[in-house]
């Protein structure tokens, strides 16, 4: 097997805030190959977005990495200097952001963002940086890309304005690309439109993608595999298709039975009782078990991270055990 | 007709706010800028007693103008809305209180200054459907329907989580014992495993109550789950209607079948990952809407009857309406999967 590109061990971001210690993240860890495309789900307020931030070392206080690796092509990103940060920023990591209005200036160019970009890493004239800035708006589905330089945000689309900021993200090839939530705020057939662009986009340049969503539905289409994430943690992960069809976290297995798309129109839905706990004061133990069918006083320790069969869950009374083994 | 609800002929064109200034020069035959939306053009449709008529389409289709329409908050700049036959405007203003809506936000829809009792309670008094004295009991009732702990009344809406505030604004809603509620995205702004619990109240409380709803949501898996009617909606035009079965099952429309090869679907067999039908191009500004069928110039089945002619809505056998000219071919090549448009 070859070195992953990015591996992340043991990840813990907490916020020390006045109303107490937020864990945020907690003691998350993942392994991302090259050209692979891994789906971070969560909830609200699980801590999907903080880790994609954690990664780039983007935490601003009272929010700090408390503990944990990230190494990216075998350096080390938490202890580096926030000026060696800046360097690997943009050019071997780069984020994509949810919210395209609120992620480009708008009082410039497309055309001068770009140039800024690529001159924050890269010695380039004028003219190769344009047919840069041209060559990836093209690759990223705008029509008469040269002409477009010369426009400013507004005149771009919602659609547009992302596959702009997806542009940017990828003007220096970079070899990890955390995408937070980025069609969230897109039409549907918008959306479909820049998800398989994104699929080949990563499968030509060999550029590894997190992608994190609140929707199922949409990592599961791009994925080829995926984080759960609740409260702070990773409570299950694995490749794509064996998890959603055989998932052992029972709050995996929760939200994949609520989706409406799995019950017959108009009768209920299976739903998760309750609400996600608070992260100034998660319950001891399993974060889940107030809220678990199958909790049970073993539930009050915290259970370790299970790995089998190139899956894994964080849960003492697994579901869907006697479900035939995962492929 | 069956209808409870009757929309007849509703067109609602959003215009720039002219200054006094402006308004004179217009007079004069200066030039002003006089562009307009039709944010909803000519809809005509029936809603029966007890029936969910869901709402679909993307952002700036008009489905959340003609909501509010049906539900008096704006009124239509042409045609009319009566629900059994009395009209929910006049002169500009809603005189029923027959029809209530529950909005998409439950954090800018609740005053965070009121308590949420009161918020519940105010609408009931001020046309007497409770008093004030009883007004306490009013909302517990409320309250206990909707799931929600009555000790809660006094609580201001911050103390809430969001499906908790859906909740109050279902409460609200409701308190005022209307026949016909409008959901504008209701479950839109939820988490997914609140959104199962929203839905579900929102089943059970329709069925139990009778209610006559309208469903405005972009999700179609959503739509799918509670409507027993869909309309399809394209840059202000109604362009499919009928039973969910029939227009999620075999859409007519090149746009519904389009719409519905965009979503993504949780794939739980395939190992490899599914491709997308996507549309080209994106939904075009409706200052400027194309000529003829507003669809054609992203639909591969547009020929050049198309560009030139708005289609009729054709009524087909199934008891559903399609606006296209090419239906039988959409239809035709959905039966076989493996047919391709020219």
């Amino acid at each position: 097997m070859t070195d992953p590109v990015l591996s992340v061990k043991n990840l813990s971001t907490h916020f020390f805030t006045r109303a107490g210690v937020v864990k945020a993240v907690n003691g998350v860890s993942f392994d991302l190959a090259r050209g692979e495309i891994m789906g971070l789900v969560g909830e609200s307020g699980s801590g999907k977005t903080v880790t994609g931030f954690s990664l780039l070392g983007l935490v601003d206080a009272p929010g700090r990495i408390v503990e944990g690796s990230v190494k990216l092509n075998g350096t080390e990103l938490t202890t580096l200097s926030q000026r060696d940060l800046r360097k690997r920023r943009g050019s071997d990591i780069s984020m994509i952001f949810q919210d395209p209005i609120a992620t480009l200036n708008p009082m410039l160019t497309i055309g001068q963002q770009m140039k800024m970009a690529i001159d924050a890493h890269e010695r380039l004239g004028t003219r190769a940086a344009d047919a840069r800035a041209t060559e990836l708006l093209t690759q990223v589905g705008i029509p008469s890309a040269a002409a477009r330089l010369r426009a400013y945000p507004h005149e771009f689309s919602g659609g547009m304005r992302q596959r702009v900021a997806i542009a940017i993200a990828l003007l220096h090839r970079p070899s990890v690309i955390v995408a937070d939530e980025p069609t969230t705020a897109l039409d549907v057939s918008i959306q479909a439109q820049i998800l398989t662009q994104m699929r080949d986009l990563a499968a030509e340049t060999g550029t590894a993608m997190i992608w994190i969503s609140h929707d199922l539905a949409v990592v599961s289409s791009l994925a080829s595999k995926l984080a759960v994430m609740y409260a702070g943690r990773i409570v299950e992960q694995g490749p794509t298709a064996t998890l959603l069809r055989d998932p052992r976290h029972p709050y995996t297995a929760g939200l994949i039975a609520s989706l409406p798309a799995m019950a017959k129109p108009g009768t209920p839905l299976t739903q998760i009782p309750g609400t996600t706990p608070s992260l100034l004061s998660l319950p001891l133990g399993c974060p889940f078990a107030p809220r678990c069918d199958h909790a049970t006083n073993r539930c009050k320790d915290d259970p370790p991270m299970t790995h089998t069969a190139g899956r894994g869950y964080r849960c003492f009374h697994p579901t869907g055990q006697t479900a035939k083994a995962p492929a | 007709m069956t209808g409870f609800v009757h929309i007849d002929d509703v067109a609602r064109i959003f215009g720039p706010n002219l200054t006094t200034g402006e308004r004179i020069a217009a007079k004069l035959g200066g030039k002003v800028e006089t562009r307009s939306v039709r944010a909803v053009s000519d809809v005509s449709l029936s809603v029966r007693k007890g029936e969910t008529l869901g709402l679909v389409g993307e952002s700036g289709c008009g489905k959340s103008t003609l909501g509010r329409v049906i539900a008096g908050i704006l009124p239509p700049t042409s045609g009319t809305v009566t629900i059994d036959g009395t009209p929910v405007m006049e002169n500009g203003t809603k005189i029923t209180t027959r029809v209530q809506t529950v909005f998409q936000d439950p954090f800018a829809s609740l005053d965070p200054r009121m308590k949420v009792g009161d918020t519940v309670s105010e609408g009931p008094i001020a046309h007497g459907l409770t008093t004030k004295a009883n007004a306490r009991t009013y909302v517990a009732e409320w309250f206990t329907r909707v799931g929600l702990d009555p000790v809660w009344v006094d609580r201001y809406p911050h103390q809430f989580s969001g499906g908790q505030r859906q909740r109050i604004a279902i409460a609200r809603a409701l308190a005022m014992q209307p026949d016909v509620l409008i959901c504008d995205e209701p479950v839109a702004s939820l988490d997914v495993s609140i959104q199962a619990q929203i839905i579900n109240l929102f089943l059970e409380l329709t069925r139990d109550l009778g209610l006559t709803t309208v469903f405005i949501s972009h999700d179609l898996s959503v739509v799918q789950h509670v409507s027993d009617r869909v309309a399809v909606m394209y840059l202000g035009r109604i362009v499919e209607l009928g039973p969910v079965a029939n227009v999620f099952g075999t859409p007519a429309h090149p746009y519904t079948k389009a719409l519905f090869g965009s979503v993504p679907k949780l794939v739980l067999d395939a190992d490899e990952l599914v491709k997308f039908d996507t549309i080209d191009g994106e939904v075009p500004s409706p200052l400027s809407p194309p000529s003829g069928c507003y669809y054609h110039p992203r639909c591969p089945y547009a020929t050049e009857v198309c560009k030139a002619e708005q289609p009729q809505t054709e009524d087909l056998s199934d008891v559903r309406a399609v606006a296209c000219h090419h239906f039988q071919r959409v239809l035709d090549s959905t039966k076989d999967v493996r047919a391709v448009p020219e």
